[in-house]
């Protein structure tokens, strides 16, 4: 007959004490591979697990380093603007609007206020897409498919908008050093305002979805939790760095394009976990609504480029076909590039995903000797070494989505 | 406010110089002094989030690297920055500020892998957006756009299809024109002349 | 000229439908390719765009996007690969299961794109081989759709049965391998 056994799951001491050999196990090995639904693009994470808990996790980058930088060191200004649009693929205007911002504080240019209410609706509108996006894939990464489809749709109107504007869905390409490729078409503005009445209620929708659901609070509430002295350490900058608690945005502290003639709040977060990141996208989609709200009751009239920018704006068509100066004009600018006197300028814009940064070194001429991109992503995502140990295997999907990068501005 | 800021630096540290910019204060700064100049801007100045660390190479000029720094104070808004000449030509090496800021260590990283720069002090000094094996530095104005053929990273891959790192082909653009000269010499032109469609690429 | 249509004539056959195996192989294959995709940059967002509710890929069949290359039968490759990468398209492309088809998506998979540089593979077809190039940058969710379509039909002219008989399938050649430019 065999002898009963009394075996207490769970409790090693006591298991150790009655002579069972302890159950250790070593730390297991997993790649995260670049190819993975989870990680927003081409990430590679190398981490070290100890049953379900991270021990250590190493981000490896690189997978989409397409040599931006050395590419820009042999385009003209502004056959660079498309390379621009594809740095952060989410919200491709605000990219170029920061990198026509640049160049132009390098050539000391003034562009006329019609075109900055135009780029100011463009940052804004390619905001909303990138934020939609943003809590669209959260979702689906948490397991709510139906939030992506609503803020898909969406941005399918976005796209509609922006093919209407600049020809093309995304990658728009749409600023010149000196202003914008073409005026707003006819009735643009009220098809703008037509979207903003349609995306609240959607919003709306999946703020009943998601805000208040029980296991979307359980699985990011208290979860990546950055604190203040770490966010600013390690340079995070845009709604990640916000939802720490410091009051950082560029709109409101370095105002450009006229953004201080606008009322609007910036949300601030209080703990910095996943949920609070979360929340600043969905409140700061609906504090750029309400801009371009102002933006289009005020839209000033005028010329959407820099008429006086002779050497760096390429002047009309018609008057290039009819005209010698315009035409000798054009001419050196598509050859040579826009004029841009020699200097060093760095400037930030607050892009949807963080800080988006050009330096830029110029011996004059029309082509840089050195441009540095400062990716947001790079930045935001250099925190995931201190941040993911100690975590649950599980929450490495809720911590991704909530940092909302993109590997194309973080690998450029 | 900004220039508050740079009088009262220019005055309490003697090694540092004013720079030209186009925009924000801009100082230069010897390597050696690098890290307690920063530590004085993190502690005493409010300069609290290092945004940006890069690097210039100047090609013929000597010294040929500059490590630039960008600087933002969160609390007065600020931006400031800093260029430091790297002494070495051959082997260009800087002080790593990683102790100071967490954000410098992948950004040192990037300058290393790219430029070539060596960070005393970092850490983990290793390759960040190349693969770790890639012998070259890209960014470097020696190293040429469409790159040098080199073996792929991965061997399986490689010997199952024969594909090797190649040189871009640039015939057919960019099209950039060199700016002084005459309009022969300034015309858009493809940047490899050697091989059309219509003459064949010499042989190697 | 082979007719890879089915014949029927119920007058003879009642409920027995008489065809070539090729036809029943193909038309099965063709109507539910489970794209892999290989979501590598802005051609993803245009990929997803293409399965969301406005282009909707599932009237096609295909809105089944399986992560694991086991359980995948179309590689779309969107995106920039870099070199890199390349080793990681490779590796996933061989775990695929025949029979396997690849839709480069975009400039950047079919020739590099703009991105002439020292880091970027100018080609996907140079690691893998490639049924259906789409060019655009992005391609269109239309584009894309379009493409999936001539996969469709290209997968209807496949000799089915003699590539399921023989031992050993021959690999397809690569068509950029060894390709100077």
């Amino acid at each position: 007959m065999a002898a009963t056994k009394e075996i207490s799951i769970g409790d090693i001491s006591a298991r150790s004490n009655a002579g069972e050999t302890e159950l250790q196990g070593e730390t297991m090995a997993l790649n995260v591979g670049p190819s993975h639904p989870t990680t927003h693009g081409v990430l590679r994470l190398k981490m070290e697990l100890d049953g379900d808990v991270v021990k250590k996790c190493e981000p490896v980058l690189g997978y989409l380093h397409r040599g931006d930088e050395k590419i820009a060191e042999n385009m003209t200004y502004n056959q660079f603007v498309p390379y621009t649009d594809r740095l952060d693929y989410l919200a491709p205007l605000a990219n170029n609007v920061a990198y026509a911002m640049a160049v132009e504080k390098l050539a000391a240019l003034e562009v006329p206020e019609r075109c900055e209410a135009i780029r100011l609706l463009c940052c804004e509108l390619a905001r909303v897409s990138s934020h939609l996006l943003g809590i669209g894939v959260y979702g689906m990464d948490a397991g709510a498919w139906t939030v992506f489809m609503y803020t898909f749709t969406e941005r399918e109107k976005l796209y509609t908008l922006f093919e209407e504007l600049t020809g093309a869905r995304f990658t728009t390409s749409y600023t010149r050093i000196g202003g914008v490729a073409r005026d707003i078409p006819e009735g643009w503005l009220g098809r703008v305002v037509e979207f903003c009445k349609g995306v609240l209620p959607v919003l709306d929708q999946v703020d009943t979805l998601l805000t208040r659901n029980r296991i979307f609070m359980d699985r990011t509430v208290g979860v990546g939790v950055i604190s203040k002295e770490d966010a600013i350490a390690y340079g995070l900058t845009g709604p990640n760095l916000r939802a720490c608690g410091v009051d950082l945005d560029l709109r409101k502290d370095k105002p450009y394009l006229g953004y201080e003639n606008y009322d609007f709040d910036v949300p601030i977060g209080t703990t910095g976990d996943c949920y609070d990141r979360y929340m600043m996208r969905a409140e700061e989609i609906r504090q750029s609504v309400r801009i371009i709200r102002q933006c289009i009751g005020k839209f000033p009239e005028g010329s959407y480029y820099a008429e006086d920018a002779r050497k760096i704006f390429a002047p009309q068509k018609a008057k290039v076909l009819t005209s010698m100066e315009e035409l000798i004009q054009n001419f050196m600018i598509v050859t040579e590039g826009p004029q841009v006197p020699a200097g060093e300028v760095y400037f930030e814009a607050e892009n949807p995903k963080g800080a988006l940064g050009f330096f830029i070194v110029s011996k004059g001429g029309g082509v840089p000797y050195r441009m540095k991109i400062r990716g947001p992503s790079f930045c935001n995502l250099s925190i995931l070494d201190k941040l993911i140990p100690g975590h649950y295997l599980t929450d490495i999907t809720v911590i991704l989505g909530s940092l909302d990068f993109v590997m194309g501005e973080c690998d450029r | 406010m900004a220039e508050s800021d740079l009088a009262q630096l220019t005055e309490r540290f003697d090694f540092i110089s004013e720079r030209k910019s186009s925009d924000h204060p801009a100082l230069n700064c010897p390597a050696g002094m690098l890290v307690d100049f920063c530590r004085a801007l993190r502690d005493d100045f409010g300069y609290d989030m290092l945004v940006d660390v890069t690097a210039i190479d100047w090609d013929v000029q000597s010294p040929r690297f500059t490590g630039i720094y960008h600087f933002l104070s969160t609390t007065k808004h600020l931006y400031l920055r800093i260029a430091v000449d790297c002494t070495d030509d051959l082997k260009p090496s800087l002080p790593s500020l990683t102790e100071l800021y967490a954000a410098a260590n992948w950004h040192e990283r990037e300058t290393f892998d790219l430029m070539g720069i060596h960070y005393e002090g970092h850490p983990n000094l290793t390759r960040i957006l190349m693969w770790d094996s890639y012998p070259y530095h890209p960014l470097r104005k020696d190293f040429p756009l469409a790159g040098i053929e080199v073996p792929l990273p991965a061997d399986d891959v490689a010997e199952v299809t024969k594909a090797t790192v190649i040189p871009a082909p640039m015939m057919g653009g960019p099209f950039v024109s060199s700016g002084d000269g005459p309009m022969s010499q300034t015309e858009p032109s493809a940047r490899d002349e050697s091989w059309t469609e219509k003459k064949e690429k010499p042989a190697k | 000229m082979h007719n890879k249509n089915v014949a029927y004539d119920s007058k003879v056959e009642g409920e027995i439908i008489v065809t070539q195996a090729d036809a029943v192989i193909n038309w099965i294959r063709k109507h539910s390719v489970w794209p892999m995709p290989m979501g590598l940059a802005c051609c993803a967002i245009e990929l997803m765009a293409a399965g969301a509710s406005r282009f909707d890929i599932s009237r096609f069949g295909m809105e089944v996007m399986r992560f694991s290359p086991r359980q995948a039968d179309c590689m779309i490759v969107a995106g920039t690969v870099t070199y890199k990468m390349a080793e990681v398209v490779r590796r996933i492309y061989d775990q695929m299961a025949e029979p396997k088809w690849v839709v480069a998506m975009g400039a950047c998979a079919s020739t590099g794109g703009m991105y002439r540089s020292y880091a970027t593979l100018q080609g996907v077809d140079r690691i893998v081989p490639v049924d259906v190039y789409v060019s655009g940058c992005p391609p269109r969710p239309e584009a894309l759709l379009d493409a999936m379509i001539k996969l469709q039909d290209k997968i209807g002219r496949e000799s089915a049965v003699k590539n399921l008989t023989t031992k050993t399938t021959t690999p397809r050649e690569l068509v950029g391998a060894g390709r100077e430019s």
